[in-house]
């Protein structure tokens, strides 16, 4: 009993300093550390700055404000752009992908899979923006 | 592109122009000032609608119908379950005489697909466009028993290639939106656009009850009719010369 209790006692220790590497890992992805042994999403933003609400906010809130944008713009006709998914698709759509869905690397589909969150928006809703939206040749099968 | 086609293209081009400039004193070919504000929500104070002088439309021509397609993103090839949110319908009366009409949703002021609806999807905005929620709609499709004028489809196979401004998806009702992101834009529908680019001028689009704009003078100057008008649901499509 006694060495197990020695042992458990160890065993908090290491615990601790593992702990404190984890925390010391995050307060240093926190400052834009490049390399991190956490995986994260492998999505890129446009810009900082450049988006229509704080980044902080919109993580936590985007669908608030897309359903809210959703209802007024079907049931009432307002369709202005700054919270239409349109408007986000736009931006996020990216260089590398064109889209936002199909890859881990498009913006919303790469967060998504990584927080593992459904995303059903783009079974009806263009996942590109209005200029390649006609051009591209859809993929077979479409947005999953 | 031949130099004739170049010719024939600009001609159209002219012809859309001239479609919203005054064709005689008093009389335009739509009413092109419905603009509202952006963020203010459609009135009741507006009903839109449009009348279709079936003197005009020829019984060979579809360009309604592949405008349609052509703005809302529906697929070109069509099969049996395709989506169809306006179609070219072949009447013949007693007498063998044949009309050639352009059926789509008639945007009823008591429309049936919005009363049998049972999750409320189906719902009547309030400029009197009949449109389906996709985000309520559970693809039951009462919606489509319950319509007089079959103008209903239901999305059997998954989408691809939507336009930004009309998405669609598997599993849901749709029908004709009366183009509804372009009216929000000031626009006019895809349909009637088409139609006045080919120099038919059958289909205008108005204010029905504006009393001074032309659609709701010509509909109270002239024999109109509307299709079913036994159930009495005062539909906002109307036609000459059935």
């Amino acid at each position: 009993m006694r060495g197990a209790g020695t042992f458990t006692g160890r065993a908090w220790r290491v615990a601790a300093k593992a702990a404190l590497v984890v925390a010391l890992a995050g307060s240093a992805l926190a400052a834009d550390a490049p390399s991190t042994r956490v995986p994260l999403p492998g999505v890129t933003a446009p810009a900082e700055g450049t988006c229509v609400e704080d980044t902080e906010f919109m993580r936590r809130n985007h669908m608030r404000l897309l359903v809210h944008q959703r209802d007024r713009t079907v049931h009432e006709g307002i369709r202005t752009e700054k919270h239409s998914l349109a408007n986000c698709v736009s931006c996020h759509a990216g260089s590398k992908t064109g889209r936002v869905t199909g890859s881990k690397d498009a913006f919303c589909e790469g967060c998504h899979r990584y927080a593992a969150v459904k995303l059903d928006c783009f079974e009806c809703h263009a996942d590109r923006p209005a200029a390649t939206a006609s051009a591209a040749a859809p993929p077979a099968g479409g947005p999953k | 592109m031949s130099r004739v086609d170049q010719g024939r293209r600009q001609i159209l081009a002219w012809g859309a122009a001239m479609a919203g400039v005054a064709l005689a004193p008093g009389v335009t070919l739509f009413d092109l000032a419905h603009g509202r504000a952006p963020t203010e929500p459609a009135s009741s104070k507006v009903r839109w609608g449009m009348l279709v002088d079936l003197n005009k439309c020829a019984s060979d021509c579809d360009a309604c119908v592949s405008a349609c397609d052509k703005e809302n993103g529906l697929p070109t090839e069509k099969t049996a379950t395709s989506a169809q949110w306006i179609r070219k319908v072949e009447l013949k009366d007693m007498r063998g005489q044949v009309r050639s009409l352009p059926m789509m949703c008639q945007h009823c002021a008591e429309p049936p697909c919005v009363d049998v609806c049972p999750t409320g999807a189906s719902f009547k905005r309030a400029d009197g466009i009949v449109l389906v929620d996709r985000h309520t709609c559970i693809g039951c499709r009462y919606c489509m028993m319950a319509c007089p004028y079959k103008a209903r489809s239901f999305v059997h196979e998954p989408t691809t290639g939507q336009r930004p401004e009309v998405p669609r998806g598997k599993g849901c009702v749709e029908s004709c939106t009366l183009c509804v992101h372009r009216i929000d834009r000031g626009g006019i529908p895809a349909c009637v656009e088409a139609c006045a680019a080919t120099g038919r001028q059958a289909i205008l689009f108005g204010n029905l009850n504006d009393p001074e704009s032309e659609i709701a003078k010509r509909v109270a100057s002239y024999a109109t009719t509307a299709v079913r008008a036994d159930l009495r649901l005062d539909p906002g499509v109307r036609y000459v010369g059935l």
